[in-house]
């Protein structure tokens, strides 16, 4: 088989440029198993991050031709014999060096998150149906792809007014908790901004874990800010009724 | 000199995986000052990874039970090598930290009647197994994490540690760099808590992560700490073995624990022969009352049907994948078949997301169609610091281990699903102990200049050597000996081959050189991480050598029987005067009471 080639940004945030390699294919190679092959060849200060090598930490996303990825989930004979495969890093946040950047704003984020609380300390009767779909929430493995793909983030750059889809899917995952008693709608609406959020999408279709990021954790919460803000009924019953049964979070 | 910055906490966590952010959190809610450092980002430790589940005897879907099956069932498993009293306070304590983890946010699978569902494993008499589809310790990790960002725990991310500092005979602090930059710190502590995981890059065809290069290991032995058990490596018998990329990933016990059928290239159900005699009647004596079993675990139904044959430990399931490949049985890419591709394809799907989505998207096969090509994979380390049961601190004070770095727990062979649940029971009593201890410290900890100089010279090093041997070839050569010399089967000529070898190999860790900065440079960091993987190994190669017999997870070729004479001694590892000492230290006495749950026929119930 003739060698695969990798254009690979080596640079950090003063400036780089594209390093070419020729990388010898085996199968079933990914992405991942080239860029280790450089390191251990050719370069062994490149720098990239990786853990598990199979889909489940989240570390190793870059954008490979332009399209953000898992690297040890893009196989190499997706592409074309010869055909020329740039491997950068991914663009929404500031670069360290090489495939890795700097996504010490998301820690950030989620640390803002009201955490999950429950009243009940006692033995919890918890039905499966229930919680279906904050287990799909809950597979995230903090890839950072959607973060990398909102164009909130990535064009108009307002990583001060917006959380990103990750975290309004973190948000789901705690409100629809059955468990969770703690409203955290004020905190989605203002400092979350959700309302920036216009539905595009792009976030849902690169999630590899195949999270249903707007239909289900995105529209649903704003629905739940709507009624929660907006809705006359639902203010005038929160009026006589002194509101959801949930708290709100002081953040 | 280079410079460096500082921090100084009552105790400092080294590692944050479950372990790690379990002692933390304990810590920290003790109210003593705590930092946590891990050479990843969070959420990323190889806890992120497990996948079948944490053991706990909830009783949820056996009635029958209780911690004194799963202390047996351990105890058994471990080939009675276990420290007993971490196993007792293991399986006691399991149970209340799963549902501490359920109260804290995780959601687990649930049974028809609201509770955890739990699910069966190899060497496990119950279904025991908490689990959420195959992504258990994603939950896990994740539940913690947003637990513990919340309690006023210093978090420093993407920070190896290096050294660890003395004061006399007590720990002092510890020495790191930071990944992104290079740049040095130093952490003044009262306590320590070693949370760091495995060896298993010492390992050609592993389940482990680059991180695992025995950091842990290394750092306590050159404390002064010792090591024990260290001959005992987990192979797991199940890791996919094609396409090359991804040898050595694994494939969850919970194929097998769901029904996963084991068989050769003749289609011969191979595990019925593999049985010993001594658990014989633990297991399935044919295919229909495997069958029954099956039937019974998929519709949620009580069953007098004994488990299949492939739910055998781990040790016992992959020495027989072993030698059938090896007697010409085994499948094309030199494994053998694994399929649950019997069962209706929406039950795998759902029991096994990521195994579905593994095998799909990285080796073409589809698992609810086919059977998928398995071999061992180095995975476990059950060897590791020898800890108080009850406090989990080292010989060294103030100096604790939890977690994969520990040893004792395990014995000679570890049961699946008894890691995560080893690392919440264990986790927390570290940082119990660590608190405790720090209590009564009123002094601050001192750290002599020259030894920060040293820690910092020896990082230095590798730069002032631009033309110096590749640390990766360094790696690979030592990857050839540990598989070739220190695997599955050993023997006394081997093994006195491999430390011969790993001798030679040694010298060369001083002369290896790497270029470009010290900004997120994976070869420098290899430079240093290569002293800890040799001492592991070297740690490895002798115990196994010393241990002359067959036991658990150790195989000798030239010693087949389990002597019941080497069943009364742990193998222990330490540093003496700059030459690694071996000693057979006795192994903890166990109480009468708990003796006697060996002596009955039948399956103990709590
Ligand atoms: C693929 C896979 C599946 C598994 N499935 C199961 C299962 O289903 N059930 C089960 O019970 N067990 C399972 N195991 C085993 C179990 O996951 C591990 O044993 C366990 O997670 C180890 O946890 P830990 O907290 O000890 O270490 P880890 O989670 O590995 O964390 C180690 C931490 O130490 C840090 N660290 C290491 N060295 C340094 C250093 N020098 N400086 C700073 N930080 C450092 C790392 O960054 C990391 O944060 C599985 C293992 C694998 C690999
Ligand atoms: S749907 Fe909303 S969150 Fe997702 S990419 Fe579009 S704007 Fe961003
Ligand atoms: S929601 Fe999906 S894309 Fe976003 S961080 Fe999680 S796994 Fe990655
Ligand atoms: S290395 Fe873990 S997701 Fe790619």
């Amino acid at each position: 088989m003739p060698d695969a080639v990798l254009k690979i940004f080596r640079g950090d945030s003063k400036g780089g440029e594209y390093k070419t390699y020729k990388v010898p294919i085996e199968d079933g190679m990914v992405v991942l198993d080239a860029v280790h092959y450089i390191q251990a060849t050719y370069d062994p200060d490149l720098a990239v991050r990786w853990n598990c090598k199979a889909a489940k930490c989240g570390s190793c996303s870059a954008e490979v031709n332009g399209k953000p990825s898992l690297m040890c989930k893009t196989r190499m004979d997706r592409f074309a014999q010869g055909e020329e495969i740039l491997v950068q890093p991914i663009k929404t946040f500031p670069l360290i060096k090489d495939l890795v950047t700097n996504v010490s704003w998301n820690y950030e984020q989620n640390k803002r998150i009201a955490p999950f609380h429950s009243d009940d300390a006692g033995e919890w009767t918890v039905y499966q149906e229930d919680i279906e779909r904050v287990q799909e929430f809950r597979k995230c493995i903090e890839c950072f792809l959607c973060q990398d793909v909102c164009h909130v983030l990535r064009d108009h750059h307002r990583t001060d007014a917006f959380m990103g889809p990750r975290f309004l899917v973190r948000v789901a995952g705690l409100d629809m908790h059955p468990k969770d008693d703690v409203n955290r709608m004020a905190y989605l609406k203002n400092e979350g901004g959700i309302g920036m959020c216009n539905i595009t999408k792009c976030c849902t279709e690169v999630c590899p874990e195949d999270i249903h990021i707007t239909d289900n954790a995105i529209i649903p919460l704003k629905e739940r800010v709507v009624d929660e803000f907006y809705d006359p009924v639902a203010i005038f019953l929160k009026k006589v009724f002194g509101g959801k049964s949930k708290k709100t979070a002081s953040s | 000199m280079e410079n460096y910055e500082v921090h100084e906490f009552d105790v400092l966590v080294i590692g944050a995986g479950g372990a790690g952010l379990s002692a933390a959190i304990e810590a920290s809610g003790m109210g003593v000052s705590v930092g946590l450092v891990c050479k990843s980002l969070l959420g990323k430790a190889h806890t992120v990874m497990a996948e079948g589940g944490i053991a706990a005897a909830l009783a949820n879907v056996d009635p029958k039970d209780g911690w004194k099956t799963h202390f047996r069932d351990t105890m058994i498993g471990g080939k009675m090598l276990n420290n007993w009293r971490m196993a007792q306070l293991h399986a006691q304590e399991a149970p209340d930290r799963v549902k501490q983890l359920e109260h804290w946010g995780a959601v687990f699978d649930r049974t028809k009647d609201g509770k955890i569902l739990q699910r069966a494993f190899g060497g496990h008499t119950y279904k025991r197994l908490c689990h959420v589809g195959d992504r258990t310790g994603l939950e896990m990790i994740r539940t913690l994490q947003d637990k513990g960002i919340h309690q006023g725990i210093a978090i420093f991310m993407e920070c190896a540690i290096t050294k660890l500092f003395k004061d006399g005979d007590r720990i002092s602090g510890a020495f790191g760099y930071f990944r992104e930059d290079g740049r040095y710190v130093l952490f003044k502590a009262k306590a320590v808590i070693l949370a760091t995981g495995g060896i298993g890059k010492a390992y050609p065809i592993t389940s482990n992560s680059w991180e695992y290069t025995a950091d842990g290991h290394g750092l306590a032995y050159d404390a002064g700490a010792d090591l024990i058990d260290m001959e005992f490596i987990q192979f797991h018998p199940t890791g996919m073995v094609w396409p090359p990329g991804v040898r050595g990933l694994l494939v969850t016990e919970g194929v097998r624990g769901e029904g996963g059928i084991l068989r050769n290239n003749k289609g011969e159900r191979f595990m019925y022969k593999y049985l010993p005699e001594a658990t014989k009647n633990d297991y399935a004596a044919d295919d229909k009352e495997s069958e029954e079993w099956v039937n019974a675990a998929v519709s949620g139904a009580q069953t007098t049907a004994r488990r299949p044959p492939e739910l055998s430990t781990r040790d016992n399931v992959a020495r027989a994948i072993y030698n059938e490949v090896k007697n010409g049985n085994g499948s094309p890419h030199g494994g053998v078949f694994l399929d649950i591709s019997y069962l209706p394809a929406d039950r795998v799907k759902k029991k096994l997301p990521s195994m579905y989505h593994q095998f799909k998207e990285l080796a073409d096969v589809d698992i609810t169609a086919g059977p998928m090509e398995v071999g061992p994979t180095m995975h476990y380390t059950m060897g590791g610091v020898r800890v108080d049961a009850d406090t989990q601190e080292s010989r060294v004070p103030g100096l604790f281990a939890a977690g994969e770095v520990s040893g004792g727990m395990h014995g000679s062979n570890r049961l699946g699903g008894n890691s995560l649940s080893d690392l919440l029971v264990f986790g927390k009593r570290a940082g119990t102990g660590a608190a405790n201890y720090v209590k009564g410290i009123n002094t601050k900890p001192d750290i002599p200049k020259e030894a920060i100089e040293s820690a910092i010279k020896e990082m230095e090093e590798p730069f002032s050597r631009a033309d110096g041997i590749n640390p990766y070839d360094v790696q690979k050569k030592l990857h050839t000996i540990m598989s070739t010399y220190v695997g599955i089967y050993r023997d006394e000529k081997d093994l006195e081959t491999g430390i011969a070898k790993l001798e030679e190999l040694k010298s060369q860790i001083s002369k290896v050189g790497i270029k470009g900065s010290k900004a997120f440079n994976p070869g420098w960091h290899l430079c240093r991480d290569l002293r800890n993987m040799f001492i592991a190994s070297e740690a490895v190669a002798r115990s196994a050598l010393l241990r002359k017999e067959s036991r658990g997870a150790h195989s000798r070729t030239d010693y087949p029987n389990t002597e019941p004479e080497f069943g009364k001694y742990n193998t222990s590892v330490f540093d003496k005067g700059g030459v690694m000492t071996l000693e057979q230290t006795p192994i903890p006495e166990m109480p009468a009471d708990l003796k006697e749950l060996f002596e009955k026929k039948e399956p103990a119930h709590a």
